[in-house]
């Protein structure tokens, strides 16, 4: 998984790079963003900072040329909602005159293994419809990771993507930079669109994007100050708390399992059986009660959720100890509040299933059982 | 013959004197696994669950004469074990670890194709012919020997599936899980190749899920050169765009790219039965024998 940097701080680090950003400041009120904007100087633009894409689209970046429109769109940004994420955090930034828009890019080419960088000249708009619609019109570069980029192969990208002949060094050299950028700080995408040519031919890095890999976080001590939570809901929110890997559905049958593939192949089933998984909750390997009673407990506060599957396969865990752990997390419950069917399989998984308390809980053998017994408990509340 | 490990299967593992690794090394000698030697820097001379620990993993080849290494090293010091490991003449190298950073794989990839050997992994359950020898995390009670080759993104999916086949009599030649890192070392065409190529193996069952397309060329593989019939299965198709379900690699684009449809089609196109449920994988395989 990655950490999103916001764009103002992916612009510090371009340009400590010494990549060229517009001349900005940040603000988190109304006033701070209309001084912001008066000592900057008009024209400006105001962009909301948030770790989702197409925030233009959403009207969440406006072009300004006086003091009263400053405020009137610091106003309407700040605070409004993007994709579920609510705008704290203005960037505001001086408006670059530019005659055309670039493309530059960084990524992991995961079937070769290999980084590769990319130049197009259809910047400032979605580069995933370009790359479907016109893929010839972005220009590639594979990197061999034991000598990285080489300058040659940056200029070989800029001309190929046909960029004017007087600025292509210059860009070629953006290029070298934000590679190096994505090699040195463990970036899983490193982005600038639009790349923005003035009339006076400098290049000039308008929006920016760096993610990171998480994995490599430890490395990358000073980015991973810049970690925030970004979760899109409470129950998310929750779950980075626990440390579950979970992501919300929309759905009403509550998953419960361990091993992505498992839970996966779960939700999958919920939906061959008729019902609309809730979420995907892999609570990992081991079978403390203490996860297992908090990963309960997240399935029972989502409101969407009417019954739950809880679907084990104890590996090296023992079956015994999952149970275990299962009647310690209920036995804090008066009356559990929604429907829970249990399937444990694998390492005494018979001892498992004798321990549970079945009172409390429905036990099932089967995973295509235990999954039909939770999608009808959750026809039955719906009716 | 077996596709990657049999009971001859000499085997160094690197961070044998970690807690997993200990628990693990006296796991895979229970089963038979012939564990020859641990590696650990600044622990050589030590001895766990009975066998000898060496600094490096050369002077552990050298002395014990290991051909395979399994990795339970943490992820912060993995690739350099991994880069030890591939400068040795190891036939195999099977990676347990979880968390490697992306670009040390990349890395390690590289390094990789300049050699002659084998890496399953990272972030996997490893590789088991059971009966024989297991190199890695997996449960051995659950596999029966037989004639099924199983290969597998995910652990417990693996799992899941090798339990109802064990439950209805049909055993495994061998089961290896690859891992669901976006960067592995062998894919699901490498794992391929070798049940084509194992006279112990008469059927495959290829267990992929969303995200990269290894599924796809998986399928087109199979069809060009695959005489072993094989049954599909693919995890993930209620998977939402753009969110991770649980393994780094596993996620939908925005684009479409990846998705649970696309690798059921290829794979139908290739000629193999794709199940809607594990029980169905393991029905449609019973069939085939």
């Amino acid at each position: 998984m990655k950490m999103k940097l916001h764009e103002y701080q992916a612009k510090q680090v371009f340009a400590q790079a010494g990549i060229d950003v517009p001349d900005s400041r940040l603000a988190t009120t109304v006033d701070e963003a209309v001084e912001a904007a008066e000592s900057i100087g008009f024209p400006v633009a105001i962009k909301a900072q948030v770790h989702v894409g197409g925030r233009g689209k959403a009207g969440g970046i406006e072009l300004v040329e006086t003091p009263e429109d400053a405020r009137e769109a610091a106003a309407r940004i700040l605070g409004m909602e993007i994709k579920g994420y609510q705008v704290d955090c203005l960037l505001v930034e001086a408006a670059v005159n530019f005659v055309d828009e670039l493309y530059l890019g960084v990524t992991m080419d995961r079937g070769a293994g290999r980084p590769v960088a990319m130049v197009s000249t259809r910047g400032g708009v979605d580069i995933e419809e370009v790359a479907e619609n016109q893929p010839a019109s972005i220009a590639r570069e594979r990197v061999d990771p034991a000598f990285g980029l080489q300058a040659y192969q940056a200029r070989k990208a800029v001309y190929d993507a046909g960029v004017d002949r007087d600025v292509a060094l210059d860009v070629a050299g953006v290029l070298t930079s934000l590679y190096k950028i994505w090699d040195d700080r463990d970036g899983a995408d490193a982005e600038i669109n639009p790349l923005m040519l003035t009339e006076d031919r400098e290049v000039v890095a308008a929006d920016a994007v760096l993610n990171i890999d998480d994995d490599a976080l430890f490395r990358q001590p000073e980015l991973a100050e810049m970690e925030e939570e970004a979760a899109e809901d409470e129950l998310e929110a929750q779950a980075n708390e626990y440390g579950f890997d979970y992501v919300r559905l929309e759905g009403n049958v509550g998953i419960v399992g361990n091993g992505a593939g498992l839970v996966m192949t779960t939700l999958d089933l919920v939906d061959y059986y008729g019902g609309a998984p809730a979420n995907f909750l892999d609570i990992g390997g081991g079978a403390k009660a203490e996860r297992v009673a908090n990963a309960l407990d997240m399935v029972f506060s989502d409101e969407n959720v009417d019954s739950v599957v809880f679907n084990i396969f104890g590996g090296i865990t023992r079956g015994d100890e999952v149970a275990t752990g299962i009647n310690e997390a209920l036995s804090g419950f008066d009356r559990i509040p929604k429907p829970v069917t249990v399937r444990l399989a694998g390492t005494n998984a018979a001892e498992g299933m004798e321990i549970l308390n079945d009172d409390l809980v429905a036990v099932e053998e089967t995973l295509e059982g235990v999954v039909k017994r939770a999608v009808a408990d959750a026809e039955e509340v719906t009716l | 013959m077996s596709a990657f490990v049999d009971a001859d299967t000499r085997v160094v593992v690197q961070g044998i004197t970690g807690g997993e690794g200990q628990f693990h090394t006296e796991q895979m000698i229970e089963y038979g696994t012939n564990v020859v030697a641990g590696a650990v820097p600044g622990k050589g001379g030590q001895e766990v669950a009975g066998v000898p620990v060496y600094d490096t993993v050369a002077r552990a080849v050298r002395e014990e004469d290991a051909d395979a290494s399994v990795v339970f090293v943490p992820p912060a010091f993995a690739a350099d074990a991994l880069y030890e490991a591939l400068d040795t003449p190891l036939n195999l190298v099977v990676a347990i670890t979880e968390g490697i950073p992306t670009q040390d794989m990349t890395g390690v990839k590289r390094r990789l194709s300049e050699t002659d050997t084998s890496l399953i992994g990272p972030n996997c359950p490893g590789v088991i012919t059971p009966g024989e020898a297991k190199l890695g995390i997996l449960p051995g009670n659950i596999f029966s020997p037989g004639k099924v080759g199983l290969v597998s993104r995910s652990g417990t999916l693996t799992y899941q599936i090798v339990n109802s086949m064990t439950q209805r009599g049909v055993g495994q030649s061998t089961a290896v899980g690859i891992g669901g890192d976006p960067i592995i070392g062998t894919s699901f065409v490498d794992t391929l190749d070798r049940f084509e190529a194992d006279t112990d193996t008469e059927a495959v069952v290829m267990c992929g899920e969303i995200g990269g397309e290894d599924e796809e060329r998986a399928a087109q593989h199979i069809a060009e050169s695959m005489d072993t019939p094989v049954v599909g299965f693919i995890a993930g198709r209620t998977a939402p765009p753009g969110k991770r379900m649980g393994h780094a690699g596993a996620i939908v684009s925005g684009g479409g790219a990846g998705t649970a449809a696309s690798k059921i089609d290829a794979l139908e196109n290739a000629g193999v039965t794709v199940g809607d449920t594990p029980a169905e994988v393991v029905k449609s395989v019973e069939a085939l024998l």
